[in-house]
């Protein structure tokens, strides 16, 4: 009879853990997403479904020019995040003296947590033609009027980088803060030299942070709306915009469909094959 | 007999502390040299400054007469096995033992043959492909220090490499490092809290605190002929009595304890009147019941507080009459002692000559951390 | 190379200079946006035209300050309910999950793993439209079938919550498992020993030691609703939620009270996140 009763009790408690997170992710996440899938395949033109909202992808040069704009930026935009974060991690976790480890994660901290919309108005305020920089430069003589610097491809760059990088800094942060500095000192004590020390220990130990940072980052930068919007030019069209304009201005929810599931395949594949590439596994990285 | 390390009046001050306080001293080539001492007496510190990571404020080190000062780490003849191994995770055995060798730019057949060979000398031959978490903690061990000795260092730095063992297994590794130290014949610089570890491996150490060096010396000697009060009590077990001196009017001197007791002291020593001392018996100097005892002799009864039973390492823990005192007195394993129970009154004796005395000291011999 | 080794002054000067200049990019426009909110000047620039406070007290007719901002006023209001309301059911749901998939062990737990992470990997743009067309798909369903019109089945107040809420909720449960992960499982041995149910365990004991972790969620579930864009834009229905208010007038243009909201968001935000920083911090030693 004990043995019973306690047998029960345990299995309560885990319906009552597994029920409302089974709904979560079935009702919010799963459904949600095969319900995009589904209307992409539909149109209001014709019943039944129907492969015309990938054909016009594929044969509207404006949409898939985007779609692999899009993609080729975001990869090099978390090459150059990857490049500022890793050097930025390691001074904070080896380098400054421990009296002053705190005060720069606090900094490092702060701006992460500010939204991007406002980060992204400062760099506005800042670049515009009426804005900070040029009064100064004009000022200082090295530009003789103003100079529109905004709405181009290179502070569009610039604004993805900026928006993105402590989501790089922070995770390699966690991983370099667990690497025992006796590591470092073992390979210069054999004879390794700064460059072999970074190949050899620092970059393979920082792995699965720099995956995961690469992960969110690439994935921030992908789905990202706001910054391209409003720092990149005309010409700069971002993919997250295409879907906005299907979904919201044309109202054509069938085709809006079909470039968001393509998105979520891009992404989702890119992932993976940097995954394979690394060796690395997505639940060791996402932690 | 060739100097493979030479230290000259080497200090180190971290503002106004000083970590390491003029030290002088030879390590002979081929020797197993040990450095003992209670955490924070500078040991670590002064391992440091030879292996290049901490700069000397003033002195002058030599390894094979060549000045090392200004010298980078890794462009020494030394190299240092890590307290915490420091093992890279990232890379399976035979990369570990091959990092420094790729890194002096030797390349292919030569690489593996030397992994090969020194994995075969610490008896892991077939290890290479293992990951470095697949190995037990004495294998990790004798890896760590592969890696550091298939560069061939003119002197061999271990920090502590066994203080992270258990017990059984630190025993066994003691003997281990031991024979791998003559089999080699690198010389092999240990710092340790363990004076035990110290002993057993070591051709001599060097019993440091607060900066400096007690005594340096070979083990037996250490043992047998401690120079201060810091160096019994830190090495190998001793009872311990604080005492004032006393002298009877036939000029023969006692030690009076605090709690009682009287005992008659060997006047070997320079002794004076009315001073206070630490006296050092060792328990094995201890006689249980002795026969025909010498007429110099203390000769004490005592009651059985509790039997200490280790082996061949067991105890008597007893007290003598009308005082409070504890003494540990060695409890041979011959079975002649096997009546002695606990609550037994006996009588206990020592040669007085077997007693030191030193000036007191107040330094703390260990922490309760460790 | 690192502290404990010893460095050359080329090397050290090098570095200090990449970090300083990486730390004025990183606040360079925090600090002009939250200057900028003092400047007498109807334009968010320069040049510098005397300080004032009118950005954030002005009563109009020519500078409204943000304190009589209708627009923003009600922007902020919505954002603040919706982010409670998200903080709340997210912190729930994750304590949760973090049970279920620390604690308990069932068949198929490696998919369902796999499904609470994906929403990290999951654009925010597409999270919102999937949720957007699978609510409205149901809500024909239900009103076709029943004949129920469900109002937060279309853009509104509590589609925004809910969108919001399936992804912020995997970020709150990988915070608390992180720290049920450090749970001792022995003292709930010991409780059980002494008697105590397994509710009773949970309740004082399990929770008493999650608390800070699910403070620590709840915080930056809130922050991180309270500054959603990319999902909340294609689920809200007539109540704007700040930043997409905001977004508006970046957009179109634009008086200081921008500045003066942007000032007031740095500092609360930063105040936030310092304490949570700290307030981890205590509880871990």
């Amino acid at each position: 009879m004990m043995m019973k009763s306690k047998t029960r009790k345990i299995r309560w408690s885990f319906i009552i853990f597994f029920i409302p997170v089974a709904v979560w992710l079935f009702l919010l996440i799963v459904l949600p997403h095969l319900e995009l899938l589904r209307i992409s395949f539909t149109s209001t033109g014709s019943d039944g479904y129907t492969l015309v909202n990938y054909k016009a992808f594929f044969t509207e040069p404006i949409y898939w020019l985007t779609f692999v704009r899009t993609a080729l930026y975001s990869i090099f935009v978390t090459a150059i995040v990857l490049a500022i974060s890793l050097p930025v991690a390691f001074y904070i976790t080896k380098v400054v003296k421990v009296k002053a480890q705190g005060l720069l994660m606090v900094l490092i901290l702060v701006p992460f947590w500010v939204s991007e919309l406002i980060r992204v108005y400062g760099w506005m305020i800042l670049l515009r033609e009426s804005g900070v920089l040029n009064q100064f430069l004009v000022k200082i003589g090295v530009f003789n009027q103003p100079i529109e610097l905004l709405y181009n491809d290179i502070t569009m760059i610039m604004g993805l980088v900026y928006t993105s990088m402590l989501f790089m800094i922070v995770p390699i942060i966690g991983v370099l803060g667990s690497l025992d500095d006796a590591l470092i000192e073992a390979a210069h004590d054999l004879g390794a030299k700064k460059l072999a020390i970074w190949k050899e220990i620092i970059i393979p130990y920082s792995m699965p942070g720099i995956m995961s940072g690469s992960i969110i980052v690439f994935m921030l930068v992908l789905g990202s709306y706001l910054t391209p919007k409003l720092m990149g030019g005309k010409n700069s069209l971002w993919f997250t915009e295409q879907i906005y304009n299907q979904i919201i201005v044309y109202f054509n929810w069938e085709q809006g469909s079909a470039f968001g599931f393509l998105l979520l395949l891009l992404s989702s594949m890119i992932i993976w094959v940097a995954l394979k590439l690394t060796k690395q596994s997505f639940s060791e990285v996402i932690k | 007999m060739q100097i493979a390390l030479s230290v000259k009046e080497l200090t180190k001050q971290f503002g106004d502390f000083t970590a390491v306080d003029n030290l002088t001293f030879d390590v002979e080539d081929g020797k197993f040299f040990s450095i003992l001492g209670p955490s924070g007496c500078g040991k670590t510190t002064l391992l440091r400054m030879i292996a290049g990571f901490y700069k000397p404020t003033k002195g002058s080190l030599e390894i094979q007469g060549k000045d090392m000062l200004g010298i980078e780490p890794n462009k020494r003849p030394v190299n240092l096995v890590f307290q915490s191994l420091a093992l890279f995770p990232m890379m399976n055995v035979f990369e570990n033992i091959a990092f420094g060798l790729k890194r002096r730019g030797e390349k292919g057949q030569g690489i593996i043959n030397k992994v090969n060979n020194m994995l075969e000398r610490v008896g892991l031959p077939d290890s290479g492909p293992k990951k470095i978490n697949q190995l037990s903690g004495g294998q990790k061990q004798r890896i760590a220090i592969a890696r550091a000795l298939v560069l061939e260092p003119t002197v061999l730095l271990l920090d502590e490499p066994l203080g992270a063992l258990d017990a059984k297994l630190r025993e066994h590794m003691k003997v281990e490092l031991k024979k791998l130290q003559v089999k080699v014949g690198t010389t092999f610089v240990y710092i340790t809290h363990d004076q035990s570890e110290a002993m057993v491996m070591s051709d001599s150490v060097a019993v440091m605190n607060k900066g400096h060096f007690e005594q340096l010396d070979t083990p037996q000697n250490l043992y047998n002929n401690p120079s201060s009060s810091f160096v019994a009590q830190f090495v190998g077990e001793n009872n311990k009595f604080g005492v004032d001196l006393k002298k009877d009017e036939s000029g023969k001197f006692f030690g009076a304890t605090k709690n009682g007791g009287l005992y008659s002291l060997a006047d070997s020593f320079k002794l004076q009147d009315s001073v206070s001392f630490d006296m050092f018996v060792r328990p094995e100097a201890i006689m249980i019941n002795p026969v025909n005892p010498k007429p110099e002799f203390n000769v004490i009864n005592a009651d059985v507080k509790a039997i200490l039973f280790d082996g061949g390492n067991s105890r008597l823990l007893v007290t003598p009459e009308k005082t409070d005192e504890e003494i540990i007195v060695s409890l041979p394993q011959n079975r002649q002692f096997d009546f002695i129970k606990a609550k037994d009154n006996i009588k206990i004796g020592w040669d007085p000559a077997a007693a030191v005395c030193f000036d007191q000291t107040e330094d703390k011999i260990y922490d309760d951390e460790i | 190379m690192i502290r404990t080794l010893p460095n050359s002054k080329g090397y050290l000067a090098g570095y200090k200079l990449f970090i300083l200049i990486f730390f004025l990019f990183l606040f360079a426009p925090l600090v002009i946006t939250m200057i900028l909110a003092f400047n007498n000047s109807m334009f968010p620039s320069l040049p510098w035209k005397g300080f004032t406070l009118d950005w954030f007290f002005g009563e109009g007719p020519e500078k409204i300050g943000l304190f009589h901002d209708k627009i923003n006023l009600r922007g902020i209001a919505t954002s603040f309910k919706t982010a409670v309301a998200v903080a709340f059911f997210s912190t729930l749901i994750g304590t949760l999950a973090s049970f279920l998939f620390e604690q308990e062990n069932f068949k198929f737990k490696g998919a369902l793993y796999f499904l609470m992470i994906a929403p990290l990997v999951i654009p925010g743009v597409i999270l919102g439209i999937s949720i957007l067309l699978f609510s409205n798909s149901v809500g024909i369903f239900i009103e076709d079938t029943l004949g129920i019109y469900l109002k937060f089945l279309t853009p509104s107040f509590w589609l925004v919550v809910i969108g919001q809420f399936s992804f912020i909720t995997t970020i709150v449960t990988l915070i608390i498992s992180a720290r049920l992960r450090k749970f001792d499982r022995t003292l709930e041995e010991a409780a059980f020993n002494l008697g105590a149910s397994k509710f009773a365990v949970i309740w004082f004991i399990t929770l008493k030691f999650l608390r800070p972790a699910m403070i620590g969620g709840a915080a930056i579930a809130f922050l991180m609703s309270f500054e959603n864009f990319n999902t909340t834009l294609f689920l809200i229905g007539s109540q704007s939620t700040l930043p997409i208010n905001l977004y508006q007038q970046v957009r179109d243009g634009s008086t200081p009270v921008i500045n003066a909201i942007s000032f007031i968001l740095i500092i609360t935000t930063s105040i936030i996140a310092v304490a949570n920083l700290y307030g981890g911090k205590k509880e871990d030693t």
